[in-house]
């Protein structure tokens, strides 16, 4: 939320028209020169062809979303301008190749830029050209100097030889004194930012929190948005001491990092809904066996394989029932992508100490979206706690790998060590790993392992932070949210201060065990509640009511695939607040100015 | 058990914790006592040995024996069994159980251990039926044959895990018969010494729901493969015994290929620095340094 500069740009095209190397290109300038940014591709299931919006958002200060509105858009195809050089308002810039796209009607003060990129370049040999002259162009339109961009195509494009990197260099430079002469500057020049920034995906940030935390084994089947994760791992493993392995199904995967966890090693996996779906028998084994894993599901639209490219946070029902029987577990949603960095070796922590699986509920919008970050806010050596883990030991006679004990949590020795052989089994066992299912009838010794496994996690709570409201205390409302809306819901409040309405958040990121008592004292104060969520039914919603009782006042659901743009939750709060005259529902769903 | 010298093991120093609760004569028993023998003879600790099972009858096996074990989910041993041995490659991993487990719900699985060549020991109590769930036709049941889900009998070929698993690249395939315990042992001694994925289905009759394939069924039709001079490195003459059914029944060790390298010696990360098990976790400053570096 900055007071200074604030803007947003995007590339439109279809697949396989090279929009993500200029986007690279751009985002890369941004944050060498410290600017932040927050990116969102909106996107189809589909390599050729089909359109594909990426929006940028840039600013001096930090940013929380991908904004409300365009000030600068490059078109690639004819289909950019017909759908979206009218979301451009009084001084937007669209920019493209004349040879190709006719202009479209537009808003009073928005400037046409045609670049007649054939006769610039004297080239019809490569379709890409244009994209780069279009760059020069943005970044002559934005303010920056050429040098800056002649350094960062050096950068992007050395390794393929000079000749790529003199031939691009022209290019961009043809588009830059083009622009110069014939077009006006933004009024606000591109800033210089304090100190240079790093760039990062939130796939990139949990696969990075996993190396931080000492994950040692990731296994994954590919699924859209989580595959991010898979080839950051697969990149760096080998340097790292990472073992990654790609399985033949999610079942496979569940089962194998259960395998490598029981061993000893941290182990994780990754997957979308339907993935985990498939591994939902596993996860009850490794509770069940009491070995701590960490599966991170990536959430898109549903049900089954749904919108594999869009967003929704419509899994949460599936994570807290997945698997049958009735045992503890922890769910963490993250807000942002540094916070699922720190999610990672915190998760690990957790489940280490008390021997139960972990699930770290992400969506799109976070895995996929491209985020600036201050390095030196990024731990990469967190403190890591293994709990009770015996790796290596002198021989203890009478092991019992499931020992009763006050706190429910018994010594965990792994395979290979002498004197601690033992059976771990998923079906019931006595502290000694011994089946009682196949025992005419012991409810006495089934009890007290149910017990047991349960009182695991009874000090959960002195662990892991509460969620706090954000904001004014007597605010005029409370937006409550969950995992990734936390920037939305704080740059709506922004927002929404300027319309003379004032509101606090509460944004939960614990999901399970669910902090109760906190929400409802939390809560206790506002004056109307507003649950905001990416999902039709309302799951957050309900589950919140089953764990405190409380009711809200309003919702705001959106389920189109796309995520909340503040003025989506602004729009809906007014409505709620009766500033809009013709909203009488109280399910709300806010008109949704979808930008794909 | 808290003994640390070398004295020579005996086969009922791998004795589990509890006495099996097969039914008696079940042919799970021949496995049993073959696979105590053989460690005994190979000289492993119990502490060196991990064995995974999944679910059903045969499954129950890590109980009844002194080693380390996971008694997993049904048709997921070959998976867990996997995930140990790539995290802790010092550890004899040896997978057990049944044949709807390891053919019929793990089938995926059963394929791609395989073409992995994991160096793991795979021991299928092949009694061609469902015994834990009481009698239900397995993928290994012949054609024909009357099960209660199969009350007119079986309509579906069954499986042969031998071909298909030479033909899924598996490097080591035998087949036993748990009555025949001195040929048994060998198998699977040599199988676990066997650098790759191993494989030895085993004939154990469940005397209880099989009627058909029984003790006799087999010894009536057994002839041993090292009795025929058959040269295990020709794949073509073991996929032809392994197709022998009706009047002979080949046992003992079909095919075996040496030279394919098992997989966790051709992982790079394990070049040095032992199991990742075993390894410090998380990253030295100089790592951590390098990969905040490339995202700037
Ligand atoms: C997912 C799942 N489906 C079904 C079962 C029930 N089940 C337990 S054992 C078994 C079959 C056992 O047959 P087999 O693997 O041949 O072993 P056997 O009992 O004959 O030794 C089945 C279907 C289960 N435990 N889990
Ligand atoms: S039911 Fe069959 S397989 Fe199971 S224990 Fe009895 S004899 Fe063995």
């Amino acid at each position: 939320m900055s007071n200074g500069y604030d803007f947003a740009f995007a590339i439109g095209g279809a697949a396989g028209q090279g929009i993500a190397t200029p986007g690279n290109i751009l985002a890369r300038i941004f944050v060498r020169r410290g600017l932040h940014l927050h990116a969102y591709n909106a996107y189809q299931s589909i390599i050729r062809g089909g359109h594909i919006l990426l929006t940028v958002r840039v600013s001096d200060e930090e940013v929380l979303t991908h904004g409300d509105g365009l000030d600068l858009l490059l078109c690639l195809n004819q289909d950019t301008m017909t759908r979206h050089a009218r979301h451009l308002g009084d001084g937007g810039h669209v920019i493209f190749n004349s040879d190709d796209v006719s202009p479209a009607e537009v808003a009073s003060g928005v400037e046409l830029c045609g670049l007649p990129v054939k006769e610039l370049t004297n080239d019809n040999r490569n379709k890409l050209v244009q994209n780069t002259v279009g760059l020069g162009a943005m970044l002559n339109l934005m303010g920056a100097d050429f040098a800056v961009l002649e350094e960062t195509l050096k950068l992007q494009f050395g390794r393929k030889g000079q000749e790529v990197v003199e031939e691009n260099v022209s290019m961009a430079r043809a588009g830059f004194d083009y622009a110069k002469e014939h077009f006006h500057p933004f009024k606000k020049r591109l800033p210089q930012g304090k100190k240079p920034l790093a760039v990062w995906t939130g796939n990139d940030a949990l696969a990075m929190g996993a190396a931080a935390a000492g994950v040692k084994f990731y296994a994954a089947y590919p699924m859209s948005p989580s595959s991010g994760i898979l080839h950051w791992m697969a990149k760096n493993a080998r340097e790292l001491g990472i073992m990654v392995r790609q399985i033949e199904d999610e079942i496979g995967v569940a089962n194998v990092v259960i395998g490598a966890a029981h061993t000893g090693a941290r182990a994780m996996c990754g997957t979308s809904g339907g993935g985990f779906a498939l591994m939902t028998e596993a996860l009850g084994a490794a509770a069940m066996m009491e070995i701590p894993v960490v599966f991170v599901t990536v959430q898109r639209a549903g049900p089954s394989t749904g919108v594999p490219t869009k967003t929704e946070q419509g899994d949460l029902w599936q994570v807290l029932g997945a698997s049958q029987g009735d045992f503890e577990r922890i769910v963490v949603a993250p807000k942002n992508a540094l916070d699922a960095f720190d999610t990672i070796p915190e998760l690990f922590n957790l489940v280490d100490l008390y021997q139960c699986p972990g699930i770290v509920l992400s969506d799109l919008l976070i895995s996929e979206g491209t985020f600036s970050v201050d390095p030196d806010e990024v731990d990469m050596q967190p403190s890591i706690e293994r709990g009770a883990l015996i790796l290596d030991g002198n021989a203890s006679d009478g092991y019992e790998r499931y020992k009763d004990t006050s706190t429910g949590i018994s010594p965990r020795a792994v395979p290979g060590l002498e004197g601690y052989v033992h059976v771990v089994a998923t079906d019931e066992h006595d502290e000694d790993g011994v089946l009682i299912s196949d025992e005419f009838t012991n409810p006495h010794k089934r009890r007290k392992m149910v017990e047991k496994r349960a009182r695991k996690l009874a000090s959960f709570f002195d662990k892991v932070e509460a969620p706090k409201i954000e904001g004014p205390d007597d605010a005029d409302v409370t937006l409550v949210g969950w995992g990734s809306t936390h920037g939305v819901l704080a740059e709506a409040r922004d927002l929404l201060e300027g319309r003379g309405v004032t509101a606090n958040q509460l944004s939960i990121k614990w999901i399970k065990p669910f902090h109760s008592d906190a929400v409802t004292r939390a809560l206790s104060k506002a004056k109307k509640i507003i649950v905001v969520e990416n999902n039709h039914s309302g799951q957050f919603y309900r589950y919140l009511r089953s764990e405190t009782g409380i009711t809200a006042q309003g919702h705001i659901r959106k389920y189109d695939g796309e995520p909340f743009q503040p003025h989506h939750v602004v729009n809906g709060v007014l409505d709620h607040l009766g500033e809009k005259k013709d909203v009488e529902r109280d399910v709300f769903v806010p008109y949704q100015e979808i930008l794909v | 058990m808290a003994t640390t010298t070398l004295t020579e093991l005996k086969p009922k120093d791998f004795k589990g914790k509890v006495d099996p609760d097969w039914c008696p004569g079940c042919g799970d028993f021949g496995l049993l006592n073959a696979v105590q023998k053989a460690l005994a003879e190979l000289g492993r600790r119990p502490h060196e040995v991990l064995c995974v099972s999944g679910i059903g009858c045969s499954s129950n096996f890590p109980g009844f024996i002194n080693t380390y074990g996971m008694h997993t989910l049904h048709g997921r041993a070959l998976a867990v069994a996997t995930g140990a041995k790539f995290a802790n490659h010092e550890l004899t991993v040896i997978a057990t159980g049944g044949d709807g487990d390891g053919y019929g719900i793990g089938g995926n699985h059963f394929a791609h251990t395989a073409r992995r060549n994991v160096d793991l020991t795979y021991l299928v109590m092949n009694n061609q039926i469902y015994g834990l769930t009481t009698g239900q036709v397995s993928p290994s049941s012949s054609l024909g044959m009357k099960t209660k889900s199969t009350p007119f009998g079986n309509l579906e070929r069954p499986v042969n895990p031998i071909t298909s698993s030479i033909m899924n690249g598996a490097t080591y395939v035998a087949r036993g018969f748990s009555g025949h315990g001195k040929q048994l042992v060998t198998l699977i001694r040599e199988a676990i010494l066997h650098k790759g994925f191993s494989l030895v289905d085993v004939f154990s009759p469940c005397v209880t729901f099989n009627h058909d394939n029984t003790y006799d069924f087999f010894r009536g039709r057994i002839k041993k493969l090292e009795d025929e001079g058959h040269d295990p490195t020709d794949w073509k003459s073991a996929c032809e015994k392994a197709m022998e059914w009706d009047d002979t029944i080949y046992t003992g060790l079909f095919f075996k290929n040496e030279e394919v390298p098992t997989l966790h010696e051709l992982e790079p990360v394990l070049d040095e620095g032992g199991p990742i098990a075993h390894r410090k976790p998380g990253l030295t400053k100089e790592q951590g340094a390098r990969i905040l570096k490339r995202m700037m």
